[in-house]
Order: structure tokens, then C-alpha cells, then sequence
């Protein structure tokens, strides 16, 4: 028997998960007449948003079962698809309980988006968070603090609360402890992956992207006291795995089962990174807005979207490789992803002089069979364990 | 498949203007510095086309080496092929940009540049990232095979369609705090500041004639192409050369070459000579394909097909638009330049450009060049495309090729949309010049 | 009489319009494009001019005043007894040719003349009741009636003589190339025309007259155009050859000439086009280099199911829960759906799926375009298939709301049609 309440959360992440029509920002925007503001992959300041009382929202594109109908009269068949969700969902009016949408700087196709989204939806706030590739506090932290202070201002301007230290410096404290639930949740999983099925997992995550912070900390909380206490959850026999390249378009639920059912078990990821993309708590400070800028200055996440010289994203990855504890790695990117798979043989060539097996395959958002995949992974796991074995 | 005329036409010599055999001598003479760098003690960086700092360079007199260029020159030697195939068996994808894969190729295979001698090793690179992210993704490649110190310029985004202070400033102090003084300790010279304010001067000088020399083309008939011709002209001032007295040279020169074709109402030379009657006018918007360059041009002329503006022209610089290197503020204009540059511009700025040059040069529609490899271009043409066709209420057509690698250059499907173009452009209105200078 | 002609040289098909000076579609002829695109130019247009006899002939009996009942019959009975006589003229030609490259073989069975011969005999035998009233053919082609026919019975000849089947259908294979370029062998109206009344048991004199009439006319061609995917192989100076898309734009408005949008899904392309009210196009997107989405398409799972491409339609029609495809890649076409049987979905909703997924990747053309504007003009082979109709005509109320969607029969010949009216403005801008 699955712990009480387990199934209860889950059917509701799943709900949260599935709904494109944002009906929890609605009804959250009914109860505090609140503005929502939509963000894409993979970092946003959601502190600085939620301190001036605006709900910021998690977007990660569509899903397989999206039809895409407007979206493709954009995108040529080259670029990846999750603008194309994007769009779709902003003209089928899916994305309607939305005041306005944030796109981080983080590849052309994003960037670009913006633009059109600029055209698409005058009425809307449309705002290109330009994230520095410069990590000094004088000039990429001096740049982007004069771009958060932008940001607030236009927030104000559509009917946010001015930014305050104190709100600023309580709403960091949220999210540190959502962070520290997420973090939590990733080495249970890494200690007992059995205890976290990444299916499970990932529709936290994602439903957790649409909820206000003090839900989504207790939802993830409640999921991990919920698995930890489970006792019909036993070990199995599975190749244990860090999957990387799946920053920004989302694999489909079925690709995530598909891996698991081949015989992986997924330890490290890099799904809906927006959650651990800083990596430890900010620190308490009496400049909030400073301690925010300097945190994704000097701690987040080797990502591929950003400039890290000197080949240390190898490093890195091998690192997060060991410390799970992990006997392989999948490179799971996004087709056209440009920054995953540009990463990828710099990546590939660090974790192979560390003799760390590896397999790469690319998918889409709608991808809808993995037959291939899953014959790859399938074979991928069993000569890892067939390798640990000998 | 390429038919026998076209065939017999690349074997054949290209016709040239006296101003392009001024230019291959100075390219020869720069690929020759390089090749002899080692020697002389000269030093090189490696560095990108938009937003590069020519000037600054210069002014500690260090050689630029531009591997979208190399890549370029690969693809119109037909090496390109051939490199992007040892990248990919390197393991990179065939999805991404086939620049950094030529690029990666070619070094690969013993760096060898466009006139066959070995590009010496980089003594800096010098990560100008304006306009695109894979100019980032390279760098970080680039920095695996050597072990030069790199200095890495983040060019911030013109969003919202203009140049904020706070973007000029976080520009200038990286060129203060990080670029200077990593070419001071790479040359072992102190800044002068003074030799950046010269070559800027001259700088200005060439471009206020590249800028004459592009506007030529609202003449009818233009007496140049200013897509597949520009690239030429643009040459000088978007790689090695702006801020010499040679290219000051070379574009007084071409601007007297160009009055002169203008007075005697002339049209472009193509590579297949003087092109006939002017039938229509074109706007491009996309890089060009480099593979069969010769013959994309040649499915313009055989047309009568000119373009008149292009946005490719525009990827070093919106000097048409009155930006110019300034002397009396060095380091602000150099930062103004690299915000400038087309790809830094926000779509709704590139359709508003677009819109404008179609009325500017009387064009009878555009043409868009969508490449697989370039994403910073690519994505969002099909919004473009309809939004131009909306405000301008000129025809818009769209082809679909890539930059450098010759698997997506597909002639028959090509010709065949730029043919149905042109015949639906002559259909719309047959009372153009088009269809009367064809009678 | 004078006409012009225009041709459509595609890439499964060669269609071929033949307009009379007056603007009015006077014969269609159709033919499998082959390698050899100069014969297929040839043979649609000698079929388009067979039909333009045909369409004088009806001239002839409206002009006599027969009732049009009776004339549709005469006419029918014409059409039937000149395809039979056409037919045994073909079928002559490939004994003659077949018994050629036979004899050509350097090591053959001593039975195989006898077998040969067998063939071709019951082949002649069976012409009356393949060509009998009321019977159905399967194609127009006389590569496809005879080879279905010739490939049935060498198999039964294999087994009971003893004669290799690859080596009676290798024969058949060389043999038809020659016969389906041969416009002797498919013949001229003259012959067929007069051979099928002489066929007749009492032969109507005013259809007697009507044939030796339309037989004698001297059809004189005042203008040609070339159009499709393969125009710049077609024997035409470049002034006469235009471009598909304009040649579609122009012959949807002379079908429909409401027509504001138009959609045609050919064998490897999918054109979206848009047109003012003189026909002529405004603005045109093509799928891009993958032919995902095409007919082609569907050629492939009619391949993979074992089933023809015209039973496709229908069988989706019969699904109740179309299976979501998001994939319309030609090449994993094959993997995809036998992973979907494999699951135990069903074949129809399969299809189902498969038809929606191909007017989707249609409908994003169509918005790069420019969208879709009443009229709605829908033609090319698919067309055909109502299961697309359908899934087209709820995606367009969906998405652009109620408008007319126009279907024409002769939707394949469209591009043929508007070649033939730049043919006949040539001709007339000529003449002024």
C-alpha cells in the first residue's frame, strides 16, 4: 500500500500538470487580485516578482498531446519546438490569466520569441530578462541590477506593489526553503532511488511551477514525507544514471517512464531547473536585491546557456556524475537545442576521461514513440550493470 | 543537380571590378601576416565579425584572425563539405551551426586558411558575443583546443528596440575592466588611447563611403547587388581592415568606381559579367548560402533580379543608419557599435528596417534567405515574413538554405521558388519596369 | 479548329488541358510521368487531343439536336468501344514486343514461346469483358490493366509450366516501357474512333457522322505552355514555361472563380497559395525540403498496411477514436505505425490520425501564407481521399470559421488548366 495522501498528490500534480489553461493561476488571481507573470526556461528572479505580490509562472512549452495548429506557421522545421507550444498557447488563449511574460536570455530562439511575443501581445508586458554572461558584481551585477530595477518598475507600472528590502529579503526566505525541499528531494532520491520515481519526480516539479511558493514548498514537502514513509517501495536492481540536456524543452512524461522502464534509474537530471538553478540558500543581507543579483552571479548552475570558460562545465558535470554516485549518463537533449548539443561533445570528452559510460539521443516535446530510445537505454543499462557486475 | 550550363559557368573565371582585385590583394596580404606571425612576433586573436573591435586591435597592432570568415572562405573553396564531416564525427550534432562545425573542421585539419597558408595559433581570443549564442558556444570550444587567455565581451540585447546607458556602460567597463587589460598583458604594451582615437577617424572615413557606395542603390538601375555584391564590398570594413588608411583607400576608391557606373547608368557586375536589364528590385533579409554562392546569384541575374538592400549587409554595422565610429568618444563608440549590429537588433526593429528599405530603395518585394544553421536570424523570418507583407503590402518569398553546409542547398527547390517569385511579381504588375525592359 | 494546350508535368502524373479558342476546356488527357518526360508530354497531349474529338463529337450530336440523355448514352458507348479498340491495339503492340525481347534471351525455356503465347491469347480474350458495360476498371492505365492481368496469369503459368515467374514478369517489365512510349501503339482517333462503331451492332448514323466529322477536323495548336516540378525538363522554349504555382492559382479561379485560397497536396509537394479575383497569385508557401505531410506520405502507409492508396480514405473514415500522430516524417512512417498496431490500436484510428496530422502540417503552410480566405479551392490528389476532406474541412471551421470549400472533380488537372489559359493569352497577346 502507497502512503496516505501520496495518490491524492500526485492526481493533483498530475491535474496541475496537464492543465494549459492555468486554472490555479486563475483562481489564484480571483483570491488576491494579484498579477501573474509567465516565465520560460530555465531562471527567473521569482523572488523579486513574488516580493512586489505577483505570481510568477513556470512555462515549459506544451506537451505530446498538444495540438500544434498556429504554433508551426511560425517556426521552420529546423527550430525546436518549444516557441512553437508557446505560441500556440498564447493564441489559443491558454495563457490569457497571464499579465505578462519573462524571457531570459538564454539562446537565440528565446530571444527571439520575445520579439514576436512583443508584436503578438502589445497589451501584455513583454520583457527580455538579459541575464549577464559577465559575472562580475561591477559589471555583469551591476547590469543586471539596473535590469531587475526595470523589471520592478514596469511591474509597478502595470499595478505591482513597489519593491521593498524587507518584502524582498521574506520573499528570498521562501524560496530558499522551497530550494532546500527541492534539494532534499534530489538526495533522497539519490540515496533511495527507488523511494523517488523520476516520473513522479518531474510532475512535482512541474506542477509546482504554477502554484504560489508557500504551496509549492509544502506540496514538495508533503511528497517527500509521503515517499520517505512509503514501505512498499523497495530497491531494485537499476543502472543508476545522471541525465543532462533537458533544460528548457521538457521531455514528455512518457520519455521519462520510458527510461525508467529500460531499466534506469535517473539520480541527477537537469529538468525544470528554474528550482535548483541556484544552488545553496542566498544569504540573509540588508541589500536583498544585491544578495538576489549575486546569487545568480556566483552560484548558479553550470548551465549551457551560460558562458563558463575553461571547460569547467565538464568538470562540473563529472563532479555531479560521482557524487550521485551515478555508473552512466545519458545526454538527453532537446532536437535543435542548440546550446545542449554545441555543450555535448565538450561534455562527452570530459566524462570519457573519466571512463564514465555514456549514450546520447535527442527528443522533442512531442515526441510520441521511444521505441528506439527505449532499445538504446534498455541496452545502455544492461551493459552497465553487466560492466559493474564483472 | 547542377545543369551543364551552370557547370560550364563555375569552371569558367568570374568576372571581377577593379575594386575586388584591390581587395583579394589585401586579404592576401593580411593571411600573409598571419602565416608569418610567428616569425615576425606579430601577434593574432581570434575574434567575431558582428561587433568586433577592429580599432582596439589595431591600436595594439594585433592581427584579427575571423572564423566566420575562414568558414565562409571554406564553403566558397568547397572544403566546407568535408570539414563540417570531421566535426560531426567528432561527435558534434547535426543540428547546430555548420560555421563552428567548418571552423572545428578546419582546424581539425591542420588550420589551413582561405589562401592555403597555415592561420597561426591565437595569441588572445576574443570573445565578442553581440547578436548570436553560439558565437559563445564556440569560444567555449575553441578555448579546449588552446590555451591562449580569452577575453569574453557580453553584448547586451537591444529588446526593446533602442541602446539604454545601462547597456553602453556595462559594454565600455568590460572593455576597461576585461578586454584592455588582457591585450596589454597579452602584447606587453600599455593602452593608447590616442592610436584607438586615429583609427577610429579613419574608421569613420570608410564608412561614410560604404555608406555612399550602399545607397547607390536606390538609382535605377542600381549599379550594384547589394546582397550577393555587398558581401564584397562589405569585406574590408566588417573583417581586418577598418580603421587603416587602406581601407579608407580602398573604399574611396570603390565609391569613385561605383559614381562612375551611376553616371553611366549601369547595373551590377555579376560573376557572369555585366547584368542585363534591371526587371526587379529586391530586398533580402538572411545570410546568403556560401556553398553555391555563383549559382544562387546567377538564379538572381538570369532574372533580372537585383537586390537593392539586404540585412546581411548590415551584420557589421547599421552605418546606413548614421552610426559612425566617433574619435571623441572611443570606448562609448565602440560599445555603441557592437549594440548596433543588425543581429542585436529585436524583430520588431529588423521588420521595421525591412519595411524601411523597401520603401527607401522603390524595391518590388523581398526575399527571405532562411539558413538551417543560424538561429539568431532564423527564427521568427515566418513572423517577419507575414508582418512585412502586412505593413509594406509588397510580396514577400521564402527559401530555405543553410550557410555552409552543401547538404541543404537544394538548387532545383530553390530556383524553382525564386522562379515562381519572379513570375508572380511580374503577374502582380505588369506595368513595372519588370516586364517592360523584358518586351 | 485551333487551341492551346497546356502541360503539367508532375511527379507521379503528366496532365495535359486542351482549350479551344473561346477559353472552354475541350479535351483532358492524363499519363504516368516516366523518365523520359519528352514521351509523356507527347502521350498526355495525344490523349488530350483524342478527348478534344470526343468533345467535338458531343458538339456535333447537341448541334443535331438529340436529346442529351440519348447523347450521354451514345457517348458512353463510344468512349467504351474506342478504349476496347485502344486497348487491343496496346495489347498487340506488347505480344509483338514481348515475343521480341524473348527471343532475345540467350538461354530460355523451351515452353516459353508457348506460354508467351497463351498469355497474350487469353489477354485478347478477355478485352470484352474487361471493356463489357458497366464493368469497373481499376486505372485508366494500360500499364496498370494489363500488367495486373498479364502478372495474374504468368503466375498461374509459372506454376503449372514450369516457365520462372521472374523471368515471364522481367519480360513484361522491359516490354511495357517500350509500349507505354509508343504513341503508335495507344493510336489516333481516327482509327480507334471509326473501329468502334464499325463494333457497334446498329450504329446510330448521327453518331457515325459525328465521328467521321470530329475524325477529319485539322486541330491546329496556336499556343503551349509547360508547368509542374519537372517544367525545366519539358520540351518548351523558356518563354512558354511558368511556374506551378501560378499555373494552380490561375486554373483553381477558372474552376472556381470565387477562389481567394488554395491548397493543393500533390505527390511531393504541398503548395498553399493565394489568389486576387483575377486568379492571379498574391502570395504561395511550399513545404520546405522534407516532403513530410505529402502524398507521398500516404503512399508509404498504403504500402506498409498492404493496402491500395485509394482505400486509405475510407477506412479512416471509419475510425471512432483517432489516435493523436505528431510525427509526419516519411521515414518513420513505417517504424511508427507498426508500433501503434503493436500497442492494438486500430488500423482505422491509426489512419485517422495520420490523415489529421498531414492536413495539420497543411494547415500551418496555409497560415504562413497568409491564412485562409473564402473561397476555399482544395486540389491534387489528395483531394481525392475523403478522409483528408474531412479532417481538412473541420480544421478550417475551427479555425477560420464557416466558408465554402470547393473540391473539383478534375482537381489533378488543375495546373494544367492554368497552363493552358497562359497558353491561350500568350497566344492572343501574340496576335494583337
Amino acid at each position: 500500500m502507497s502512503a496516505p495522501g501520496l495518490a491524492e498528490l500526485l492526481e493533483r500534480a498530475e491535474a496541475l500538470y496537464l492543465d494549459y489553461r492555468l486554472g490555479a493561476v486563475k483562481e489564484w488571481k480571483q483570491r488576491t487580485g494579484g498579477l501573474a507573470i509567465g516565465y520560460m526556461p530555465i531562471y527567473a528572479p521569482r523572488e523579486l516578482l513574488h516580493a512586489q505580490g505577483v505570481l510568477p509562472v513556470g512555462l515549459m512549452g506544451g506537451r505530446d498531446d498538444l495540438e500544434i495548429i498556429k504554433g508551426d506557421a511560425y517556426y521552420q522545421s529546423y527550430i525546436c519546438h518549444i516557441p512553437r507550444s508557446t505560441i500556440e498557447l498564447g493564441l489559443n488563449g491558454s495563457l490569457d490569466a497571464l499579465d505578462g511574460m519573462l524571457f531570459p536570455a538564454i539562446c537565440d530562439v528565446i530571444r527571439n520569441l520575445s520579439g514576436i511575443w512583443q508584436m503578438q501581445f502589445p497589451d501584455k508586458l513583454s520583457h527580455y530578462l538579459d541575464l549577464p554572461q559577465d559575472f562580475d558584481p561591477e559589471m555583469g551585477g551591476k547590469f543586471y541590477r539596473q535590469d531587475l530595477e526595470h523589471l520592478s518598475e514596469l511591474l509597478v507600472q502595470r499595478g505591482a506593489r513597489p519593491l521593498t528590502a524587507e518584502a524582498l529579503a521574506h520573499s528570498i526566505e521562501l524560496y530558499n526553503a522551497e530550494r532546500r525541499e527541492v534539494q532534499a528531494l534530489y538526495e533522497l532520491r539519490r540515496l533511495q532511488p527507488w523511494k523517488v520515481p523520476t516520473h513522479e519526480l518531474y510532475l512535482v516539479l512541474r506542477a509546482a511551477l504554477v502554484l504560489p511558493v508557500e504551496e509549492s514548498t509544502a506540496m514538495f514537502r508533503q511528497y517527500h514525507e509521503a515517499v520517505a514513509a512509503d514501505q512498499a517501495r523497495k530497491p531494485v536492481d537499476q543502472a543508476r544514471v545522471v541525465l543532462t540536456g533537458s533544460f528548457c524543452e521538457q521531455p514528455p512524461l512518457g520519455l521519462i517512464k520510458t527510461l525508467e522502464r529500460a531499466g534506469c534509474s535517473i539520480v541527477d537530471d537537469d529538468f525544470v531547473q528554474v528550482h535548483r538553478f541556484i544552488r545553496s540558500d542566498i544569504p540573509a543581507s540588508d541589500d536583498p536585491l544585491g544578495a538576489l543579483v549575486n546569487a545568480f552571479l556566483t552560484d548558479g548552475m553550470a548551465s549551457p546557456t551560460r558562458y563558463v570558460d575553461r571547460g569547467r562545465k565538464g568538470d562540473e558535470l563529472v563532479q555531479r556524475t560521482k557524487a550521485c554516485g551515478a555508473e552512466g549518463l545519458l545526454f538527453c537533449a532537446p532536437s535543435f537545442c542548440d546550446p545542449a548539443l554545441l555543450d555535448q561533445p565538450m561534455l562527452v570528452r570530459a566524462v570519457e576521461a573519466e571512463g564514465v559510460p555514456w549514450t546520447a539521443f535527442k527528443y522533442s516535446e512531442n515526441s510520441g514513440q521511444f521505441q528506439v530510445i527505449r532499445e538504446q537505454a534498455g541496452t545502455f543499462a544492461d551493459s552497465i550493470k553487466l560492466w559493474s557486475n564483472a | 543537380m547542377s545543369r551543364p550550363d551552370a557547370a560550364v559557368a563555375a569552371a569558367s573565371e568570374a568576372s571581377k571590378d577593379s575594386s575586388q582585385v584591390r581587395q583579394k590583394e589585401m586579404i592576401a596580404r593580411h593571411f600573409d601576416r598571419l602565416a608569418k606571425s610567428k616569425e615576425t612576433g606579430e601577434k593574432s586573436a581570434y575574434t567575431f565579425v558582428p561587433g568586433n573591435l577592429s580599432e582596439l586591435l589595431l591600436s595594439f597592432d594585433v592581427l584579427p584572425v575571423l572564423p566566420e570568415i575562414n568558414a565562409l572562405q571554406s564553403a566558397m573553396r568547397g572544403r566546407s563539405a568535408e570539414y563540417i564531416s570531421v566535426a560531426e564525427k567528432l561527435g558534434h550534432s547535426e543540428d547546430v551551426c555548420t560555421y563552428v562545425k567548418s571552423d572545428i573542421g578546419m582546424l581539425k585539419s591542420g588550420n589551413v586558411g582561405p589562401t592555403g597558408q597555415r592561420l597561426p595559433d591565437p595569441d588572445l581570443l576574443l570573445l565578442s558575443y553581440t547578436g548570436c549564442f553560439t558565437f559563445m558556444k564556440w569560444f567555449e570550444l575553441l578555448q579546449q583546443e588552446y590555451s591562449a587567455p580569452v577575453s569574453m565581451l557580453h553584448v547586451p540585447y537591444q529588446a526593446d528596440g533602442k541602446i539604454t546607458d545601462a547597456m553602453r556602460t556595462y559594454v565600455v567597463d568590460q572593455l576597461k575592466r576585461k578586454v584592455i587589460p588582457t591585450l596589454e598583458q597579452v602584447t606587453g604594451r600599455a593602452y593608447d588611447e590616442d592610436r584607438l582615437k586615429e583609427c577610429l577617424a579613419l574608421s569613420a572615413k570608410a564608412e561614410d563611403d560604404l555608406v555612399a557606395v550602399l545607397k547607390s542603390a536606390r538609382n535605377r538601375p542600381s549599379p550594384i547587388d547589394s546582397y550577393f555584391g555587398a558581401v564584397y564590398y562589405v569585406g574590408p570594413i566588417f573583417s581586418s581592415f577598418r580603421g587603416t588608411q587602406e581601407a579608407v583607400d580602398y573604399y574611396k576608391a570603390l565609391r569613385e568606381e561605383i559614381d562612375e557606373r551611376v553616371a553611366k547608368k549601369q547595373g551590377p557586375v555579376t560573376p557572369e559579367g555585366e547584368m542585363g536589364a534591371e526587371r526587379f528590385r529586391i530586398v533580402v533579409e538572411g545570410p546568403p548560402n556560401w556553398t553555391s554562392f555563383r549559382q544562387f546569384w546567377k538564379m538572381f541575374s538570369d532574372e533580372g533580379a537585383v537586390c537593392v538592400a539586404s540585412t546581411y549587409a548590415k551584420v557589421g554595422g547599421m552605418y546606413d543608419l548614421g552610426f559612425r565610429h566617433d574619435p571623441s568618444r572611443p570606448l562609448e563608440s565602440l560599445a555603441e557599435y557592437c549594440l548596433g549590429c543588425y543581429t542585436n537588433l529585436s524583430l520588431p526593429t529588423r521588420i521595421d528596417l525591412i519595411v524601411k528599405y523597401l520603401q527607401e530603395y522603390e524595391a518590388d518585394g523581398f526575399l527571405i534567405n532562411s539558413v538551417k544553421s543560424c538561429n539568431s536570424f532564423s527564427a521568427g523570418q515566418l513572423h517577419i515574413l507575414r508582418e512585412v507583407e502586412a505593413r509594406s503590402g509588397r510580396p514577400g518569398g521564402f527559401i530555405e538554405s543553410d550557410l555552409v553546409d552543401p547538404r541543404y542547398f537544394s538548387a532545383a527547390n530553390i530556383k524553382n521558388r525564386l522562379e515562381s517569385y519572379f513570375q508572380m511579381l511580374q503577374q502582380k504588375s505588369p506595368s513595372s519596369v519588370g516586364l517592360a525592359a523584358a518586351r | 479548329m485551333r487551341y492551346a494546350v497546356g502541360i503539367d508535368l508532375g511527379s507521379t502524373t503528366t496532365k495535359a488541358v486542351v482549350l479551344g479558342e473561346d477559353a472552354r476546356p475541350l479535351g483532358r488527357g492524363i499519363t504516368n510521368s516516366r523518365s523520359n518526360y519528352e514521351v509523356a508530354c507527347a502521350v498526355a497531349l495525344a490523349e488530350a487531343l483524342i478527348d478534344t474529338r470526343f468533345s467535338l463529337v458531343s458538339r456535333e450530336l447537341e448541334a443535331s439536336g438529340l436529346p442529351a440523355a440519348a447523347r450521354a448514352e451514345l457517348l458512353l458507348e463510344l468512349e467504351r468501344q474506342f478504349r476496347a479498340e485502344q486497348y487491343r491495339s496496346q495489347l498487340r503492340e506488347l505480344d509483338r514486343v514481348v515475343t521480341r525481347h524473348s527471343r532475345r534471351l540467350l538461354t530460355r525455356p523451351a515452353s516459353l514461346s508457348v506460354v508467351l503465347e497463351r498469355i497474350l491469347a487469353r489477354m485478347a480474350e478477355e478485352v470484352d469483358s474487361l471493356y463489357a458495360p458497366g464493368a469497373r476498371r481499376k486505372s485508366d492505365f494500360f500499364r496498370d490493366l494489363a500488367g495486373s492481368r498479364y502478372l495474374a496469369l504468368a503466375e498461374d503459368e509459372a506454376r503449372s509450366s514450369g516457365v520462372g515467374f521472374d523471368l515471364l514478369a522481367g519480360l513484361f517489365d522491359k516490354a511495357i516501357l517500350e509500349v507505354e512510349n509508343s504513341a503508335a501503339a495507344s493510336g489516333r482517333f481516327e482509327d480507334h474512333g471509326r473501329a468502334a462503331v464499325d463494333r457497334m451492332e446498329k450504329p446510330d448514323p448521327l453518331l457515325q457522322a459525328a465521328v467521321d466529322r470530329a475524325a477529319a477536323t485539322e486541330l491546329c495548336q496556336i499556343g503551349s505552355v509547360g508547368t509542374g516540378y519537372g517544367r525545366q525538363k519539358l520540351p518548351f522554349p523558356e518563354a512558354q514555361i511558368r511556374s506551378e504555382i501560378l499555373c494552380h492559382g490561375l486554373g483553381a479561379h477558372a474552376l472556381f472563380p470565387g477562389t481567394r485560397t488554395v491548397l493543393d497536396i500533390g505527390g511531393q509537394d504541398t503548395k498553399a497559395i493565394q489568389v486576387d479575383q483575377h486568379g492571379i497569385v498574391t502570395s504561395f508557401q511550399m513545404n520546405d525540403r522534407c516532403a513530410a505531410g505529402c502524398g507521398r506520405y500516404l503512399g508509404y502507409i498504403a504500402d506498409e498496411m498492404s493496402l491500395g492508396l485509394h482505400e486509405l480514405g475510407p477506412l479512416a473514415s471509419c475510425s471512432t477514436r483517432p489516435v493523436r500522430i505528431n510525427s509526419t516524417c516519411t521515414v518513420f512512417a513505417g517504424a511508427e505505425l507498426r508500433e501503434r498496431l503493436s500497442l492494438g490500436e486500430k488500423r482505422e484510428d491509426i489512419l485517422a490520425g495520420l490523415h489529421r496530422a498531414i492536413i495539420l502540417r497543411a494547415m500551418s503552410l496555409l497560415a504562413r501564407s497568409g491564412g485562409v480566405r473564402d473561397q476555399f479551392t482544395f486540389t491534387g490528389g489528395v483531394a481525392k481521399n475523403n478522409a483528408a476532406v474531412s479532417a481538412l474541412k473541420s480544421l478550417l471551421r475551427e479555425n477560420y470559421g464557416e466558408l465554402q470549400v470547393n473540391i473539383s472533380e478534375d482537381s489533378i488537372y488543375t495546373g494544367a488548366l492554368g497552363a493552358s489559359l497562359f497558353a491561350l493569352r500568350d497566344a492572343e497577346g501574340r496576335a494583337a
